[in-house]
């Protein structure tokens, strides 16, 4: 598996003319800062100014009822998860999201989490 | 103001979620991924989907030309609030292709994957069984019969999908959602006893 194609990867991506323009020319994140599932809502105590632009608004806006998944903030917004990654990493900078930390891949958490799905289905479906 | 773009109340998940967690649903074209993922999800699927720079010389195709092609690829996902706490999501994606990015994206931090499969088709599943244990990702054979089609038994497919005594193999109606969960119960009873 060649993963050393990845900055051509991401540079291709970027080529895109539309989430080019949306995140400013920023490469595209290669940080595993957030993932499909990380949780994100707005900030409790928000900055007074707004961000100006259509896309960051939208997905503040969207944002402000609850949390959401990323994927779940690219599903709504059609944006793809790149981009989205993107402007939430900007607004969550900015102080206007806030994500739920992110859950350490240790297999003390994958056997709580595991028990915990267990429970989860057999509850709701068993 | 008054431009909210915020949804209604069930798309939100509950404020006392703390933990996401992912499994994948996956297999070859017309399988069924899109069907199990919606009669599993508590909110109607979602779709993303991410252009792509597809590998010309994949796993699944080695005598592929070498080069790139960009391609659309798309992604469904439903969720599951499984407590108080804790919210799974399903991750669907097809497989016959090799979409590096998608790939990497949607297995990082799966707890494990339910390949489903067609037993009329058994050979289409190789490829995203190739996959899906490139990336390390433990899973469990859901076998989707369709109408009308002859039964195999669980030991003949087992057999011709030639896999480890310890693959778990279910039968499975992706249109019911019974069925549907009682997959998913077996996968996640086998990554528990993987732990062991
Ligand atoms: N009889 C039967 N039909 C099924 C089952 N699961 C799916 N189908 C049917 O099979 C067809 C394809 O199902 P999809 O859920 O769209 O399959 P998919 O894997 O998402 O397909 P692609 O996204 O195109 O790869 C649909 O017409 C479904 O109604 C099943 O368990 N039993
Ligand atoms: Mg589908």
């Amino acid at each position: 598996m060649t993963t050393d194609d990845e900055p051509e990867l991401e540079q291709e991506a970027a080529e895109l003319v539309r989430p080019y323009v949306i995140t400013n020319g920023r490469d595209l994140l290669d940080d595993q800062q957030f993932s499909l599932i990380t949780l994100v809502t707005v900030h409790p105590e928000p900055p007074r100014t707004k961000p100006l632009d259509p896309e960051r608004l939208g997905v503040l806006d969207l944002c402000s009822g609850g949390f959401l998944s990323i994927a779940e903030i690219a599903g709504h917004t059609r944006l793809p998860v790149g981009v989205v990654k993107i402007l939430v990493s900007d607004l969550v900078h900015e102080g206007h999201l806030c994500s739920r930390a992110p859950v350490p891949s240790a297999q003390l958490v994958d056997r709580q989490i595991l028990e915990e799905v267990l429970n989860g289905l057999q509850a709701r479906f068993g | 103001m008054g431009s909210r773009l915020a949804l209604d109340d069930g798309v939100y998940l509950r404020n006392s979620v703390q933990t996401a967690a992912k499994i994948l649903v996956v297999g070859h074209f017309a399988v069924g991924k899109t069907t199990f993922i919606g009669t599993m999800s508590e909110i109607p699927p979602l779709r993303t989907e991410e252009v792509m720079t597809q590998a010309g010389q994949g796993i699944d195709d080695p005598k592929g030309a070498p080069g790139k092609t960009t391609t659309t690829v798309a992604m469904d996902f439903g969720r599951l609030t499984l407590s108080d706490q804790l919210v799974l999501y399903l991750f669907g994606t097809p497989g016959q292709q090799r979409f590096v990015q998608v790939w990497e994206d949607m297995t990082r931090g799966a707890l494990g994957a339910l390949v489903l499969v067609d037993p009329e088709r058994l050979e289409d599943s190789f490829p995203v069984m190739d996959l899906v244990e490139h990336y390390g990702i433990p899973y469990a054979i859901a076998v989707n019969r369709f109408d009308g089609t002859p039964v195999h038994s669980v030991d003949e497919i087992r057999e011709a999908l030639d896999l480890l005594p310890e693959t778990p193999v279910v039968n499975c109606d992706a249109r019911d959602q019974r069925s549907s969960a009682d997959s998913l119960i077996a996968l996640v009873r086998y990554l528990q006893s993987r732990l062991n």
